[in-house]
């Protein structure tokens, strides 16, 4: 492995996500690791939907439905089994199983319809389908409706991790996310993988040297879909809270943002960008109450002027470094 | 007895040659008044290198998109190695064993040279639903791709970025990736396009080489080109066919010389 | 019977708003999310100049080019470099000026909401065949949007404006060969997009409320008449428009007795407000389903 700016960059990610924990009880600001701990989930989001939309060119505007199927998993099992006193609903292990199922179900449904559509159409249909399961929880008012459900307890694991413990959980979501990164890589170097890049870079070539697109694009779609369903499930459990504005469509935005900002097609670039846009997100909140003032024209000049996202910005500074760094690569005289 | 089995073994392989590897008929095809294919029907054997030609309008790329699957015709048949192929979709064309290459080279920019032709070949190595390992290193896939990559003379380019290939090495890269998927027939899409007189010769040597050993649907505007390869030429002129015969009879025939005059463009 | 009316009024502001942005993407190629927002000035225009001139009629008047102005002076700005982009950029860039609208709105009026005040005349009902009353205003509504309707048809149909637009929307390159001034085009076409949005924004702002983010919602619902339309045609967006309303406002109203009638009151009561939400998407749904390029689409599309 070729050592330069970026990939030391990556590393400091990485390890320093790895140890936030300590050092926030080190410096006694807990609040830290309950920051970093969103960072960490809504990056399993983005790499989830990195898949499919860095790599797979498919701009799915409806990915924060996942997240929402995931939170409301556990926000149903943990309500019954707290109200109800059906214990095994509240199970983690159960939850992440029916957010899997249901993501992956939904993620098919979705996906069957959509992909057979392309452009402006595809963008707009993924928007709509979140919007539709947003508009029936907003309904559902035995699950809390608009106001949504608050958990009194987290997700039980049977003893294996006690997620009650923040630290725990934040651990949790930090393997939940290497796995992710690991999945990911395998996935788009494998034979699947390559397909579903070949078909972002050049659909109707695909088709004419006789691969079937739709079939591997529609398991892209749902393999993202279950991903980010997980995620969910961690989130519900991180912010012991569960409604609809969790697969808004603006979440959804906030999703592609994050991806696009990170770099788009690249393995880190969107933890990078959940990382980024978070930090942004605070900062600029600390500073002025009207933040959204500048981060609007702000991610419209990040998308007329950097177009590789940060990880672009990396890459160039690699170019750079490799060209003006004063290091035995001379040739010599 | 037995020659009445050698016999009858003997006629099967004449009846198999006789089966054209394309067989078009009546095909027609307008948008709105445009009569773009007007009831052309022509034939291509086995192992030759046909050519087809035809001033520009001709509905040359009507008729591809016909014989690909993009465009559906409105009547007619095509019957690709005795098996009526329209209404196939296009991917399932490549299983049927034709290929095509692009008049505008349309690769894949942003992969390697070497990753172009290997999924060229994993289209036809099974299915893909392979989630873990790392297709680069799957010899099943980039062995014949190399392969494919020297028979078009660009094995030492395999590495780069196809998109920073020269437009003489995207034409080359086009046939490869059209070799890749081990095609009965190859439909070339003026491979010749854009080139100069020494990239035209790498092609025509590549095609050379080619002869024979599969059939070749050559569509071309370059003159010299068509006359030194081809074992019959179509001339297409409105939609219609005007002439389906062996090279020396078309430069001889009244209707095309008329059909065409001032036209073609001879390399100089 | 009111159902209807309403399914009709509600259709004919999605009009307004669709027409505008199928306009802007049919001939610009440009996906606009930020058309929502254009909706919401429209509305905060016209209750401030309503307050200062103290009629509701002077102070649409004013609203309309004010919208368009600002709508161009929007293009000139932001917009004009994302029409070479690809889409996802267009999103993305759109998206962000929401945010910033949604602030800047709040930063000059305020995170309360406003009222526009209706004048006596429009504030009452009127009576109309069979005995029924039905609100002033949202007749006004109906007659308004039919009207504007009928001027974008002899727009779009009879002068030449109307043939760069038919033309741009099928073949965009052509129309930069004829020798037209595309930048001037593609300004005015957003403003008169911008003129319709706002148009839209200022008579739903007396029943509705004027609030920050209140494109948002309505700007998925055009989506989805656009895509149920056909992306690019006027026609289209007029006929699904007036469709989505239609099934959107009586679904939303009769779903629940006619679900009574299948199903125990229990699972009417809480299936129904999820499915009445669902109508119109599945709606969607359907039509892709059958015609993936919407109901009209433009030819060329």
């Amino acid at each position: 492995m070729k050592w330069s700016p970026r990939i030391i960059f990556i590393i400091i990610l990485i390890l320093g996500l790895g140890v936030v924990p300590l050092l926030a009880d080190y410096f006694d600001e807990p609040f830290y690791t309950v920051m970093f701990s969103r960072m960490l989930i809504l990056s399993i989001g983005a790499v989830s939907l990195n898949l499919i939309l860095g790599f797979g060119g498919m701009v799915s505007f409806g990915h924060a439905v996942y997240l929402g199927i995931g939170s409301y998993m556990v926000g149903i099992g943990t309500m019954h089994a707290v109200e109800d006193g059906i214990e095994w609903m509240a199970n983690g292990f159960l939850q992440i199983a029916l957010a899997i199922v249901f993501s992956a179900l939904a993620g098919l449904v979705i996906g069957a319809i959509s992909l057979r559509t392309r452009g402006v159409y595809f963008i707009m249909i993924t928007l709509a389908f979140s919007q539709m399961l947003y508009y029936v929880a907003v309904g559902n008012e035995k699950y809390g409706g608009d106001d949504g459900l608050s958990l009194y307890m987290r997700s039980d694991f049977n003893g294996l991790i006690d997620i009650s413990n923040d630290n725990s959980l934040y651990y949790l979501n930090f393997v939940f996310l290497l796995l992710s990164l690991y999945l990911s890589h395998r996935l788009i170097n494998s034979r699947f993988g390559m397909l579903i890049r070949g078909a972002k870079s050049n659909e109707q070539r695909m088709r004419a040297i006789g691969f079937p697109v739709f079939r591997y694009q529609l398991v892209a779609f749902v393999i993202a879909g279950t991903i980010c369903g997980i995620a969910g499930v961690l989130s519900a459990n991180q912010t012991e809270f569960v409604n609809p504005s969790v697969m808004h469509w603006t979440k959804s935005g906030d999703l592609i943002i994050m991806t696009v900002l990170g770099g788009l097609g690249t393995l880190f670039g969107p933890v990078i960008g959940a990382v980024a846009f978070l930090f942004l997100e605070e900062f600029l909140s600390e500073i002025t109450e009207y933040w959204q003032l500048f981060f609007g024209p702000m991610l419209v000049l990040v998308v007329i002027f950097a177009r590789g996202g940060i990880d672009g910005m990396l890459v160039g500074l690699d170019q750079w470094w490799s060209r003006n760094s004063p290091v035995k690569n001379e040739k010599v005289d | 007895m037995d020659l009445i089995n050698g016999g009858a073994e003997t006629l099967l392989l004449r009846m198999k040659r006789l089966i054209k590897m394309l067989r078009v008929d009546s095909l027609f095809k307008s948008y709105g008044a445009l009569l773009a294919t007007d009831n052309l029907s022509f034939q291509v054997k086995k192992g030759d290198i046909h050519a087809i030609i035809g001033p520009n309008g001709a509905g040359k790329t009507t008729l591809i998109g016909q014989l690909t699957g993009e465009i559906e015709s409105d009547s007619g048949s095509i019957l690709f190695d005795g098996n009526n192929i329209s209404g196939v979709p296009v991917h399932l064309r490549s299983a049927h064993g034709l290929a095509r290459s692009f008049q505008i080279t349309n690769i894949f920019h942003d992969m390697t040279t070497w990753d172009n032709v290997a999924l060229a070949v994993q289209a036809h190595a099974g299915h893909s639903f392979h989630f873990w390992k790392n297709a680069s290193q799957e010899q099943e896939l980039r062995r014949p791709a190399i392969e494919f990559l020297a028979m078009v003379g660009l094995e030492n380019r395999a590495e780069i970025v196809a998109g920073q290939l020269s437009h003489g090495e995207h034409r080359q890269l086009e046939i490869a990736m059209a070799l890749a998927t081990n095609p009965k027939m190859l439909l070339l899409d003026e491979p010749m396009a854009g080139m100069g007189p020494k990239e035209s010769q790498a092609i025509v040597k590549i095609l050379q080489k080619l002869k024979h050993k599969l059939t070749i649907l050559l569509i071309e505007h370059d003159m010299d080109v068509v006359f030194t390869l081809a074992d019959r030429i179509t001339v297409l002129v409105n939609g219609r066919g005007i002439a389906t015969d062996i090279p020396d009879a078309i430069k001889k025939n009244q209707k095309v010389i008329a059909a065409y005059l001032g036209e073609e463009s001879y390399h100089a | 019977m009111e159902q209807t009316l309403n399914g009709f009024q509600f259709g004919i502001l999605l009009f307004l708003l669709a027409a505008g942005l199928t306009l802007i993407f049919g001939i610009m190629d440009l996906i606009n999310l930020a058309h929502g927002s254009l909706y919401m000035m429209g509305a905060y225009f016209a209750a401030t100049f309503t307050k200062w001139t103290g009629s509701f009629l002077l102070g649409a008047i004013l609203a309309i080019p004010a919208c368009m102005a600002f709508g161009m002076i929007v293009e000139m700005i932001a917009l004009r470099t994302l029409y070479t982009r690809n889409h996802l950029d267009q999103v993305l860039a759109t998206f962000g000026l929401i945010l910033f609208f949604n602030e800047f709105v709040r930063l000059i009026w305020g995170p309360i909401g406003l009222d526009i005040p209706l004048p006596e005349v429009l504030n009452g009902s009127v009576e109309l065949f069979l005995g029924i009353r039905y609100p002033a205003f949202r007749l006004v509504i109906i007659a308004v949007g039919i009207m504007v309707a009928f001027l974008l048809y002899l727009l779009v149909s009879r002068t030449k404006l109307g043939m760069l637009i038919r033309a741009g929307a099928s073949n965009r390159k052509m129309v930069g060969a004829l020798g037209v001034n595309i930048n001037l085009l593609y300004t005015f076409v957003f403003g008169l997009g911008a003129a319709l949005a706002g148009l839209a924004g200022l008579m739903a702002g007396p029943i509705m409320t004027v609030e920050i983010g209140m494109g948002e919602g309505i700007l998925i619902i055009t989506l989805v008449v656009i895509v149920i339309g056909g992306v690019g045609s006027i026609k289209g967006a007029f006929v699904a428009a007036l469709l989505v309303g239609l099934i959107d406002t009586v679904g939303r109203s009769f779903l629940p007795d006619i679900l009574g009638i299948f199903f125990s009151n229990d699972v009417a009561d809480t299936a129904a407000p999820a499915i009445s939400s669902m109508l119109i998407y599945l709606l969607m749904a359907l039509i892709l389903a059958i015609k993936p390029q919407g109901l009209f689409p433009p030819r060329g599309a």
